[in-house]
């Protein structure tokens, strides 16, 4: 090749890189997987590690019980696809005392997806975890680093991080202490729409637009994706032209009207578009200007 | 200013698939930021977002309601709060981590690494150099170079960043002098020869205003250079150069679906390979013919430095993890004595002699390093005498290795030349450094290979050799009980010898004090001693009270697996300094003796003892039986 890499190559190659070395110094590691865009790039990435061995590691779905539809369906196919065990965890007091979004406001979050992941790891003793969260996303990410070292308990300090210099990582770690692997923390949302189209990666459907059953509420549209979702007096559904730029769970997603049915056109609406990725999801507003932060240092991904 | 951004936009609107062609050919640079706070580095940063149009309307919101609330521009939008993460940082208002931007042009796509400039921020601004193919350095026109402009020119120089950016920034400040700004680039013209910064790009801007930085300024007419923005776009990138070095892949990991298939995964550092290409195996130095190069989407016919590749060779060649695949006919070295300059990135300091693991590229070995050659003050340059390295420190100094390291020179190679350190207790990265060359004192030692092993000294003496190590506080009776044990393995017929404070203190070890880093010295040696009589075949008993976790480690590490037993000798301290067998607890006590464990030095505690004695709770004969018991059945 006598052309520099582009910076699509240089990133893919970073991506390996990393993925490789926690599979060659973790001793338990565990992809976690949402089943949304960036999950199926890390996979995608896992599989073009390791080829032609399939990814060392098995998916590991922290799962809310309130997902699209179309998620769960992609969901399995995916990880046959790829030869990789799926391993699938409720939190049992969440489902238990019945959390949803609808009665239960951060707790639902809270409950099902940091308690969730929380226990999953301990249960399965999984030391090493990828996660699929990026550097542009939000301002307290930009700092986070690409081996990101947790206590014990899942605490994250971001005062007691270890310096990372070039490309070496250090995995080493005390019994009960794990570490979160970020793989493609480098990337931009537009990189990862780019390679998703020039690499051909099968993604949920409700990325791309389709008429679609909607309310609107507190200013987010929302999908009416199945018979839990509760209507409140005078709500009636109604068919939109809707995608979804991220995906959570259905009741706490909000969609926007497009008719961006293609990814050129997806990448296109979203270059022109002037509001933040995250900007459809409720999380980041919480306690004032910090909410990820804290979160993370509970223990969020 | 912004042309350039609204035809970009216009394309997109236009012909989105002509504009994904363009954005996929793009080409990424990395670069890092040098200031401090008041040289408006994040001002700078956030200007080249907002630019370049990466900033959102609802990002923008918020950003003109904080500026308005916090801001330090008045009315005006501070772009600072774009860039300035963490919340206790936002308080503070200063940045003290690195963080991470991205922002993209018609023909790159940038990464930038935030660090703060602060002294005592040394390590966050090494850390985001080692990184960046570019180092914008920004001075303030009011101001002229200061120490921190020498400091951070210095550390990205010790990176090995050869691209260096000279940034007079708030020209708009200075009326836009030509004279003012021509004074400072004279001046630090001056002071980059003199550490050897070969050459350098000078520019005058203005982050605030946006002179210069996409566009040429009509405020600078006498400037005739290039705008920031253009220059970055067509700086050389490193990995143009480090194509063109000889083929080096450290190899990460072996891949072996099935008894079919071998390859050898990593990330090719230096150089380019094909099908056909001679290679050879590092440190072994065995050689091979490349048989093909995998990849998920098909074989190559040829892969160069920055791809990440699975590589299979034509013979079934011993290959793993932490070998180096180079060609054969141009090979790199290995060695286990080097010298480096290393920056210390931790509170505790360098302990010398203790043994702590080192990270080069996927290689990890124990290794000691040597007391400092000097040390350098990084706002003068000047060389220091040093007898350690604490936090932030940078310094020269020897590396040995346990074992041979494949390597480069840093200059040459920063994947084969830059090394981590990491402590064996606390896990944490505690140094970074960069290997200058070999020494040739370890190319002309070598193990003389000896017919007669330590399996047949253990045979002739018919047991298992083992090293008891007994630690505990002074006065805990460690060489009372280890007498007993020894009286007992006599009697038993066993071969055995009890190293303590009196035949090692007043002989081998009569040059060293009570120091921490004579403690750590004196236990290396009786450490190596033990080693050397267990090869003997002896069951060896030692009596120290050896306060610190990491050298017991090393000790246990020395050894073969299970042969090192850890005995803690278990008194609290106010039963010890009850029973002041020798008067050593009343004179401590008294000012007398300095550096005494459990009074002003550090007593660390077993975390997993093979044995623990309570000496409250048993007499040193029981002690001895029980510690007997669990050593049985010495074969």
């Amino acid at each position: 090749m006598t052309r520099p890499p582009t910076h699509l190559e240089r990133l893919e190659a970073e991506s390996i890189h990393i993925m490789r070395e926690v599979v060659a110094e973790a001793q338990n590691p565990v992809m976690l997987y949402s089943v949304g865009k960036d999950s199926a790039v890390m996979l995608h990435l896992a599989k073009k590690a390791f080829f032609p061995s399939p990814p060392p590691f098995p998916l590991l779905h922290v799962d809310t019980t309130w997902k699209f539809r179309d998620m769960y369906a992609l969901r399995e196919k995916a990880a046959k696809d790829a030869g990789m065990e799926l391993l699938v965890y409720q939190n049992p007091e969440a489902q238990e005392r019945g959390i949803n979004p609808f009665d239960h406001g951060p707790l639902h979050t809270d409950m099902w997806k940091t308690e969730g992941l929380k226990q999953a790891l301990d249960k399965y003793g999984f030391d090493t975890a990828f996660g699929g969260a990026r550097r542009d996303e939000e301002k307290s990410r930009a700092k986070e680093r690409i081996f990101s070292f947790r206590t014990a308990s899942h605490g994250w300090d971001p005062k007691n991080q270890r310096p990372e210099l070039w490309n070496l990582y250090n995995a080493r770690k005390a019994a009960k202490e794990s570490i979160r692997v970020f793989p493609i923390s480098n990337w931009t949302q537009l990189d990862i729409w780019q390679y998703i189209h020039l690499e051909g990666i099968e993604i949920v459907p409700l990325y791309f637009s389709a008429r679609r059953p909607t309310v609107e509420r507190d200013g987010m549209l929302l999908m009416v994706d199945d018979e839990r979702f509760r209507l409140e007096s005078g709500e009636v559904p109604v068919e939109r032209s809707i995608r979804f730029r991220t995906l959570g769970c259905y009741p706490l997603t909000g969609a926007v009207e497009s008719e961006a049915a293609t990814l050129p056109e997806i990448i296109q609406e979203m270059l022109l578009t002037t509001t933040s990725e995250r900007q459809g999801r409720t999380i980041d507003k919480d306690e004032g200007g910090a909410g990820m932060e804290v979160k993370k240092q509970q223990g969020y991904f | 200013m912004n042309d350039v951004i609204y035809q970009t936009e216009a394309l997109i609107a236009e012909d989105i698939d002509a504009y994904l062609e363009a954005h996929q050919h793009k080409t990424m640079l990395r670069f890092i930021t040098c200031g401090s706070v008041d040289d408006g580095k994040s001002t700078l940063i956030g200007r080249l977002l907002y630019d370049s149009k990466m900033i959102f309307e609802d990002q923008l919101a918020s950003l003109e309601s904080e500026s308005k609330k916090v801001g330090t521009q008045g009315q005006e939008i501070d772009f600072a709060l774009l860039v300035d993460g963490l919340a206790a940082e936002r308080e503070q208002g200063i940045t003290i981590d690195v963080a991470y931007r991205f922002f993209s042009t018609e023909k790159r796509k940038f990464i930038v690494a935030d660090c703060p400039g602060h002294e005592q921020y040394t390590r966050n601004m090494v850390t985001g150099a080692s990184t960046a193919d570019l180092a914008v350095i920004l001075i303030d026109a009011r101001k002229g170079v200061l120490v921190q402009t020498r400091r951070h020119s210095y550390l990205c120089h010790l990176l090995g960043i050869r691209n260096i950016v000279l940034a007079v920034n708030k020209m708009d400040l200075v009326g836009y002098d030509q004279a003012t700004y021509e004074a400072i680039v004279a001046d630090y013209g001056a002071f980059a020869r003199e550490i050897g910064i070969a050459a350098f790009t000078a520019m005058p801007i203005s982050g605030f205003k946006g002179d210069n930085i996409t566009g040429s300024s009509r405020n600078t007419p006498w400037y005739t250079g290039q705008p920031l923005l253009a220059h970055l776009e067509t700086v050389e990138l490193d990995t143009t150069r480090d194509a063109a070095r000889p083929f080096r892949m450290p190899v990460q990991w072996v891949n072996r679906p099935n008894l079919d298939f071998r390859g050898f995964s990593g990330l090719i550092a230096t150089g380019s390979v094909k099908p056909g290409d001679a290679v050879r195996v590092l440190p072994s130095g065995k050689t091979s013919t490349v048989k093909s190069i995998v990849t998920l989407g098909g074989n190559l016919d040829e892969a160069s430095a920055g791809q990440s590749v699975t590589i299979c060779l034509d013979d079934e060649i011993d290959c793993s993890r932490g070998n180096v695949l180079a060609l054969a006919d141009h090979p790199p070295q290995s060695a286990d004595q080097f010298e480096a300059t290393i920056v210390w990135m931790d509170d505790d300091p360098l302990h010398v002699g203790r043994a702590y693991w080192m990270k080069l590229a996927t290689q990890t070995v124990s290794v000691a390093v040597q007391p400092p050659k000097y040390e350098i003050n990084v706002n003068t340059m000047e060389h220091l005498a040093a007898k350690t390295l604490v936090l932030n420190a940078i310094g020269v100094t020897e590396i040995i290795t346990d074992k041979p390291v494949v390597f480069e020179a840093y200059a040459d190679n920063r994947t084969l030349g830059g090394f981590i350190l990491i402590d064996k207790v606390t896990n944490r990265t505690v140094g970074a450094g960069m290997l200058h060359f070999s020494l040739r004192r370890a190319q002309n030692v070598h193990w003389q290979a000896t017919s007669i092993g330590r399996a047949e000294h253990a045979r002739m003496k018919n047991q298992k050799p083992l090293v008891l190590w007994f630690t505990g506080l002074s006065g805990s009776g460690k060489s009372t009980i280890a007498n007993e044990v020894e009286k007992t393995l006599n009697l038993m017929n066993r071969h055995t010898f009890l190293l303590d404070g009196d035949n090692i203190r007043h002989g081998l070890n009569k040059d060293l004090g009570f120091t921490e880093a004579d403690r750590i010295e004196n236990i290396r040696r009786i450490g190596e001693v033990a080693k050397l009589m267990a090869d003997a075949g002896l069951i060896v008993l030692t009596a120290f009270i050896s306060p610190f976790r990491a050298e017991r480690q090393i000790v246990r590490d020395m050894l073969p697996q299970g042969e090192f037993v850890e005995v803690f000798v278990d008194t609290p301290l106010a039963v010890a300094e009850e029973r002041d067998v020798k008067g050593l607890y009343k004179k401590a006590r008294a000012g007398e003796l300095k550096n005494f464990t459990g009074i002003d030095s550090p007593y660390e505690a077993p975390e997993s003892p093979d044995i623990v004695v309570n000496t409250v709770a048993m007499t040193p004969a029981e002690a001895a039986e029980f510690i007997i018991r669990n050593i049985m059945p010495l074969k």
